[in-house]
């Protein structure tokens, strides 16, 4: 579980979405990143991304980790978002996950990821959705 | 200075469970809520799903219907809710960051009962009107709660509903004509601190709570106005179940037509702080321009907010930029069984 | 660079050792390797952990266990890469002895996994992943094996049944190994019948929870074979180690581990060897799909050709590239800081001739692959007959 200030300081990736890009080659990193995996230059603008993205591999844990155990399953899938990020989500709203393939059109949306017991802090974040 | 809405959106859960699921489970006549309450089915919140996930898409799609606004131009933003996430700390906040409108900007979370929505859509618009921000969001969202076998457990349903107001009138959809509010302390409907469940006056909730308070409201502004209802082409009122929302309207003297767009309950149940504002979308998603709309919300505890909007030229070229309210509660539904909806509405004591 | 051998092996039997602390069985295997190789001093310990903070609430591991082994004032070297937290220990010895740093190195490793519950226990091990970007969505370590099981199916068409077979294989060899954790029979449908863990991952695709430890004698390849005498002598030829994206999400394909065929390529560079000059292979099975990818990594078989081999029996026993005599991870255990160490236990052991019923004959040339996480880190070793 994240302490308040961990969770704090993701807020702008995980409430909004923010990536950092490269001012030099152009590459979108997120997480943001202090120097670019590409090129390793060190100037980066602040842009958002795209909710829209397709499954790129997908599973179904059938043994979450604690904190997790009530929502068992979990589908979990990597989405390449249409900027050609990668985000590792949850699948929600799934309801027969042997609907899902490789290759569905999803949409990111705003969700509880998780919590910190009854008396500690929510973490929200984004969870996939298949697009219709 | 004109003020209206300039961008609106609705979010419904996608999870159903029928009435006659819960009936089964408590060894009541279905057959008999069904008919009593006029209710069919209710939406259901995922695990992953509260008051400020709701209030996040809604005011997404209201963002997109406002057509390309600078979140940070927005300076307030109020959730109305009875089921807001922490007992001590706003979702108002999470919500703002999350749509990119902090830091400048005022924040508050309200609470009262079914009308908390309608409360924000009124302190938005009067923000606006008084020039104190240049747009303001006003957001009604709920995940009722009913205690397990209560008559509240048939329509307890979860959603939200979200309302931009700003005075540009290129962007105005809907003009705010008139507002009207009648409150008085009727303890109808009531939770205590730490209690899981509201409780509620039975039949003390009909006449003197909601009859009175919205009949007050709707003729008061109906009064102030000059309207009569033959000049509405749509009227919503709060719809606690799929009964009295149709009653009160033909009290006032609206036919069936003008209700049946903005009556969801029968087939949402009651989304409390969301309900007569999701109505509200619902009408804006199929009116023309030029029409009037008449929405009075009820509270318990008690008040009744009513707005007479005035739909513009606008609305013809907002409505499909994004999810239409009917069709989300028509479509993609999963229906849940009563262990399932026991579960996600955390009625089943966990070990520790 | 010094040519380094090793002397001595030894281990303890992998399984829920209840009544022994994490001391007490690296201790033991301590001294069965010291045993083995008839030293009672060594100049530098390391050890492979990935962590006891989060197991047993210890750091400070490796100086503890020098004073365990009754050698404080030992100099002492704790490594961590997660499950590869052991063979990054015998890379931190070769580098101590290749040096001229150090002349006998005590190259150990060590997990005690059973003083949590089981809850603790994945969370532990998934601190191997990437924290923020994957573990705050709720993914376990077969849920991202899964992931990558599911590409590398969708790309090549590997099927569970081949993926099944790499289980059943392992257990009929963790049958003939005295100190594997499991000694039953698993058939395919036995794997495939079992519950489903993370999909398409059943229970009998995944590797267990295991305390144990294991450790080796290093020296110089000329001081070892004036202390071996007419005992086989084997040196450590090739030694490479790789790193690659933790998050799933950052990697380029997710049906290839590029860690493990950097590492592969770093270590055959230097033995001057190829995949093909291998006799026999310990391979980082923690999930049978990935001893399928990492077969196909290190060059045995093609990409996708891993699945058929399994199932087709050539990394059996007696195909044509045994892989896992041992029982892999899979039946033998995996202690995770430990699996790396032991798989240089089980290889200098054939390569020794010592494997009884295990035995492959001939076998001269053998090779080591350990890996961490999801495949953020690789080692490889190669060993040979002197």
């Amino acid at each position: 579980m994240l302490s308040p200030a961990r969770s704090w300081r993701e807020f702008p990736q995980r409430y909004r979405l923010e990536a950092a890009r490269c001012t030099a080659c152009g590459k979108t990193h997120y997480p943001p990143r202090v120097i670019c995996s590409s090129c390793r230059e060190r100037k980066f603008d602040t842009v958002g991304m795209p909710r829209e993205g397709t499954v790129v591999t997908f599973t179904t844990v059938h043994v979450p980790p604690k904190g997790f155990t009530e929502q068992s399953p979990l589908e979990i899938a990597i989405v390449e978002l249409k900027n050609g990020v990668r985000v590792m989500v949850q699948i929600a709203d799934l309801a027969d996950s042997r609907e899902l393939r490789i290759g569905d059109p999803v949409r990111l949306e705003f969700r509880r990821i998780a919590e910190d017991g009854e008396a500690g802090l929510i973490f929200y974040g984004h969870k996939a959705v298949r697009a219709r | 200075m004109s003020v209206g809405i300039i961008g609106y959106g609705a979010f419904i859960p996608r999870r159903r469970i029928k009435l006659e699921e819960i009936a089964k489970v408590w060894g009541a006549d279905a057959a008999s809520y069904q008919r009593g309450l006029q209710l069919h089915e209710k939406s259901v919140p995922g695990k992953d799903e509260d008051t400020i996930t709701m209030s996040v898409e809604a005011g997404r799609r209201a963002l997109d219907r406002a057509g390309g606004l600078d979140p940070a131009r927005i300076g307030a933003v109020y959730v109305g809710s009875e089921s807001h996430p922490y007992a001590v700390k706003p979702s108002g906040t999470v919500v703002a960051e999350a749509l990119g409108i902090t830091p400048q900007v005022h924040i508050a979370d309200l609470e009262f009962a079914c009308k908390a929505g309608t409360e924000g859509m009124f302190l938005a618009q009067s923000l606006v009107k008084a020039g104190e921000v240049e747009y303001a969001l006003g957001i009604g969202a709920d995940t009722s709660q009913g205690a397990p076998g209560d008559a509240l457990e048939y329509s307890a349903a979860a959603g939200a509903a979200a309302f931009l107001f700003g005075s540009d009138t290129e962007r105005i959809l809907a003009e705010v004509v008139a507002t009207y509010s009648w409150t008085t302390d009727t303890p109808d409907f009531w939770r205590r601190a730490y209690m899981h469940y509201p409780r509620h006056g039975s039949r003390f909730t009909g006449e003197p709570a909601y009859f009175r308070h919205i009949m007050s409201s709707a003729q008061g502004i109906l009064d102030q106005t000059g309207l009569k209802p033959q000049d509405f082409a749509h009227a919503i009122f709060h719809q606690p179940n799929g009964k009295f929302p149709i009653r009160v309207g033909k009290r006032l003297g609206f036919t069936t037509a003008q209700l049946e767009t903005g009556w969801l309950s029968p087939w949402l149940g009651n989304t409390y702080s969301g309900a007569s504002p999701m109505g509200l979308t619902a009408v804006l998603d199929i009116a023309r321009p030029g029409d009037l709309v008449l929405i009075t919300s009820f509270g318990s505890g008690a008040g009744s907010d009513s707005f007479v909007f005035r739909v513009t030229d606008r609305i013809t070229q907002v409505q499909d930029l994004a999810p239409i309210t009917r069709v989300q509660l028509d479509n993609e539904k999963i229906y849940v069984d009563y262990g399932t909806y026991a579960k996600l509405r955390g009625k089943i004591r966990m070990g520790e | 660079m010094r040519e380094v051998a090793i002397i001595g092996v030894g281990m303890v039997e992998c399984g829920e050792l209840w009544e022994k602390s994490l001391r007490t069985i690296w201790a033991e295997a301590a001294v069965a390797a010291l045993e083995d190789a008839g030293v009672d001093a060594v100049d530098h310990i390391t050890v492979g952990c990935m962590s006891p903070g989060l197991f047993v609430g210890q750091e400070h591991l490796a100086s503890l266990l020098a004073d365990e082994l009754g050698m404080a004032g030992v100099a002492a070297t704790r490594v961590e890469s997660a499950c590869a937290s052991g063979g990054l220990a015998l890379r931190a010895g070769i580098a101590e002895v290749a040096s001229g740093l150090s002349d006998v190195v005590l190259v150990s490793g060590v997990e005690k996994m059973t003083d949590v519950d089981g809850a603790d226990a994945t969370y532990a091990l998934g601190s191997a992943a990437d924290q923020e970007w994957e573990g705050f969505h709720g993914i376990t370590f077969p849920g991202l094996y899964a992931m990558m099981a599911r590409s590398h199916m969708a790309h090549h068409g590997t099927t569970s049944r081949q993926l099944a077979a790499v289980a059943a294989k392992n257990h009929a060899n963790g049958l003939l190994n005295p100190h594997a954790q499991f000694h039953i029979k698993v058939s395919i449908d036995d794997v495939l019948a079992s519950t489903m863990v993370a999909d398409p991952l059943h229970l009998l695709d995944c590797s267990p929870i295991t305390d144990g430890a294991a450790a080796v004698v290093l020296m110089p390849l000329a001081k070892a074979k004036d202390l071996a005498g007419r005992r086989t002598v084997v040196k450590i030829t090739g030694s490479g180690m790789a790193t690659d994206t933790i998050a799933l999400a950052n990697r380029e394909d997710l049906a290839r581990l590029r860690g493990v065929e950097l590492a592969a390529e770093r270590a055959y560079k230097m033995a001057g060897k190829g995949p093909g000059d291998i006799h026999v292979a310990e391979v980082h099975d923690c999930f049978t799909i990935a001893e399928i990818m990492a077969t196909e990594a290190l060059g045995f078989f093609a990409p996708g050709d891993g699945g058929p081999a399994a199932e087709g029996g050539r990394t059996s026993l007696g195909g044509k590239m045994p892989v896992n005599t041992s029982g892999g991870l899979k039946a033998k255990g995996h202690p995770v800081g430990a699996t790396g160490v032991a798989q240089v236990v089980e290889i200098a052991t054939q390569l020794r001739g010592k494997a009884g019923q295990r035995q492959v004959n001939g076998a001269t040339v053998g090779l080591t692959q350990n890996m961490g996480g999801s495949g953020g880190s690789s080692i490889v070793h190669i060993l040979e007959v002197e």
